[in-house]
């Protein structure tokens, strides 16, 4: 009994995984309806006239982001909290009934804020927010779910047996943290039916801020759900899985406290960067633009200690696709954290802001580094929790290049549409008047949004792939031992 | 020092919190007093503007089309004076967007008609060729939701003290007042007034008929609150 190595519960983190995958596939199926719609507008009506409410772009697009963002790359984070968390601080959740009870209760309450937000999204009930559309009753269990989530981290921290917590929970307290503060600032909203005496939608409610104060507070929410949805538990993964899978040791501890404790407080200063140029004071655009550039410097700070983790042993990327997930992954955060500072700079944002160049930002950020890494993730995991090997190697291969394909056509495509389209809004001619007008800019993109419609599918179709790997894995791979999962993950051929 | 923070979660927790709060308090917080003061001209949402502007926001207009002119020559010339922070005093939430699919519309009540919108909302590619906007036919059939808007007004002018009833300086130094009524009842007849004159100047037979039936389609609605942004 006393020797017996600790049996991990994966319970929860097996009913996430099934949520990250298919809720991945809804978001970016919706994605790819969008990019259609975009290159063909006939694709508006693809379910005809009669309900063309519900399909055209307007209303999906909301349900794209919110899919992706709050579906997908949640789902994912959660799955391999409730795996890594156990395994790092060594305590197993089968130890703890009511932390078991917890994680439960966050799977069932998530799920139905899930079905909330996919049917009121396409209903177009919406606080008309970009990342914070959700309605006050929604935003109310959303924050149950968090704070949950949050008595969970900090119940297995407390009944935790190794005593330092290692840089992984470092960045999923962060997460917590963070997502806490804005989504709470953010959503600050006053339920109309209830301050009129009872008039009206029930649901409805009226920002508490207005105008630039609602842009300011909204901005410093998006940019930061970004640095601690997309980028700090995005990070706690890399930091877990990639020295797990290669079995090498982070390159340097010194280098991953600088990186935590810099983007930790640099990421804030930088929301302003989405507000260049409009009415907010110019000293809050000026130190938006600074600290977006300072911010280069802790994200590639993780970055190279990710790749730098690898030193000597790189025969394992061309040997291994689960290792060439995680070092694409970690090659596009450097990518979109040196584009992201580039667009910040004000006279490039003059050109860029309202612009595909800043959608093409957004993609190689989530396609190339969150989705490659979530997905890196559950592929490491899945032999662990399932105990039998990846069903293919080959496939994942496959996938890989599909999905890399996907990705290069996906931003190539956006940034030339968006300078293209920069470019022809403020040109003027001769005498000084404008040179073209606005449908000249539309008409001009539209072999873009085709290559981009185009790379988009390529991603989704690697997406199905994925999830058929990760069924027949769980379903009908060979059955493994404990020793063959101490570090690169078995695979099939 | 962090080697003893990393031993110790809650002490870790209050130092990461601490890192990362501070940016906000020091960016946001200075600002809040005196970007929430109008400009002068700037008034409050009518019951109807307001109703339209929430079928704006259901329909997520704003991921496509941008409210904010930016002070560029070019953007001057082709949307008209540069967005000032006050103009958005009375816009709960904000609806700058992020992206310009479509042009922008802070100003499009200066330069489209009624008859304009009517068209192109019906049929964008008819109007303007080469248009990739989807149509929005069935705001023509649905009715708008007045009482949401009413009960707005209602939450805006208690919490937030937003002007309805008192008279407002104009830019030419008169006086204007925008109402908001004492009862729902009240609220739908006014409401109704502003959309006969709006449907006075369509074609499409059905929303006159709807309009003279005492009902007010969306489409109606969503025109108040465009031809309101100037």
């Amino acid at each position: 009994m006393e020797n017996r190595p600790l049996e991990y519960d994966y319970t929860v983190a097996k009913w996430f995984m099934l949520a990250t995958v298919v809720l991945g596939i809804v978001g970016m199926l919706v994605g790819v309806i969008l990019a259609w719609q975009m290159a063909f507008p006939g694709v508006n009506l693809l379910a005809g006239e009669g309900l063309a409410e519900y399909t055209n772009f307007s209303r999906l697009r909301p349900l794209h982001t919110d899919s992706v963002i709050f579906g997908f790359t949640l789902s994912g984070i959660w799955a391999t909290w409730y795996y890594v968390g156990q395994r790092v601080l060594k305590v197993s959740m089968a130890e703890s009934k009511f932390l078991m009870f917890l994680a439960k209760l966050h799977f069932a309450i998530y799920m139905v804020v899930v079905v909330a937000v996919v049917g009121s999204l396409l209903l177009g009930i919406s606080t008309g927010k970009e990342y914070a559309d959700f309605e006050w009753p929604i935003d109310i269990a959303v924050v149950v779910v968090w704070v949950i989530w949050g008595m969970s981290i900090f119940g297995l921290i407390g009944i935790r047996r190794e005593k330092s917590l290692y840089i992984s929970i470092w960045y999923y307290i962060a997460t917590f943290l963070g997502i806490a503060m804005l989504y709470l600032f953010n959503n600050m909203e006053i339920p109309t039916y209830f301050a009129s005496g009872g008039i009206g939608a029930w649901y409805h409610s009226v920002s508490m801020y207005s105008g630039t104060n609602d842009a300011l507070v909204q901005w410093w929410y998006g940019h930061n759900a970004v640095a601690f949805g997309f980028t700090v538990p995005i990070v706690a993964m890399i930091y877990y899985f990639l020295p797990k899978e290669s079995g090498q040791a982070v390159y340097s501890y010194k280098l991953s406290l600088l990186a935590f404790w810099g983007l930790m407080f640099v990421y804030l200063w930088a929301g302003g960067h989405h507000l260049i140029y409009s009415t907010v004071p110019d000293w809050m655009q000026t130190m938006g633009s600074v600290f977006s550039v300072v911010l280069i410097l802790p994200s590639w700070g993780s970055a190279i200690n990710m790749l730098l983790t690898m030193k000597g042993e790189w025969q394992q990327v061309a040997a291994s696709p689960l290792i060439k997930f995680m070092i694409l992954a970690s090659t596009f955060y450097m990518f979109s954290t040196l584009e992201g500072p580039i667009q910040a700079i004000k006279s490039v944002n003059a050109l860029a802001h309202f612009t595909d160049w800043i959608v093409g930002h957004v993609h190689d950020g989530v396609l190339g580094w969150v989705a490659f890494m979530i997905m890196a993730a559950l592929f490491h995991m899945a032999p662990r929790v399932f105990k039998r090997e990846i069903y293919s190697k080959s496939l994942m291969n496959t996938q890989f290049w599909i999905q890399t394909l996907g990705v290069v056509l996906y931003f190539t495509s956006m940034w030339i549409a968006g300078i293209t389209q920069g470019m022809m809004w403020r040109a003027h001619d001769e005498f000084g008047n404008l040179a073209y007008s606005f449908i000249d800019t539309v008409a001009v993109l539209h072999p873009y949004f085709t290559i981009r419609a185009v790379g988009g599918t390529l991603y989704l179709v690697g997406m199905f792939l994925f999830a058929y790997n990760m069924y027949k894995t769980m379903t009908s791979s060979r059955r493994v031992e404990e020793s063959e999962l101490q570090n690169a993950s078995p695979m099939g051929a | 020092m962090f080697h003893w923070l990393e031993k110790h979660p809650f002490f870790f927790a209050v130092a990461v919190f601490v890192t990362i709060a501070f940016a906000g308090l020091i960016e946001i917080v200075p600002n809040f007093a005196q970007a929430s003061q109008p400009v002068v001209g700037t008034k409050p949402y009518t019951t109807l503007e307001l109703a339209g502007r929430h079928i704006y926001i259901s329909n997520n207009c704003m991921g496509c089309h941008s409210q904010l002119v930016r002070p560029f020559k070019s953007e001057t010339d082709r949307y008209g004076h540069y967005s000032l922070s006050g103009e958005y005093a009375y816009d709960r939430p904000f609806l700058w967007g992020s992206k310009r699919t479509g042009p922008d519309l802070m100003r499009v009540g200066n330069y489209r008609t009624t008859d304009w919108h009517e068209n192109h909302m019906k049929d964008p590619a008819a109007v303007v060729p080469g248009s990739i906007m989807p149509a929005y036919r069935w705001m023509f059939k649905k009715d708008a939701d007045i009482d949401t808007a009413y009960a707005e007004q209602v939450t805006v002018n208690k919490v937030f003290k937003t002007p309805y009833n008192v008279e407002i300086p104009m830019v030419d130094g008169s006086k204007a007042t925008v109402k908001m009524a004492a009862t729902l009842d009240e609220a739908h007849a006014d409401a109704l007034e502003e959309a006969k004159m709006i449907a006075a100047d369509m074609k499409d037979q059905d929303v006159k008929d709807a309009v003279e039936a005492g009902k007010i389609p969306e489409i109606v609605a969503l025109i108040a609150y465009l031809n309101s942004l100037k």
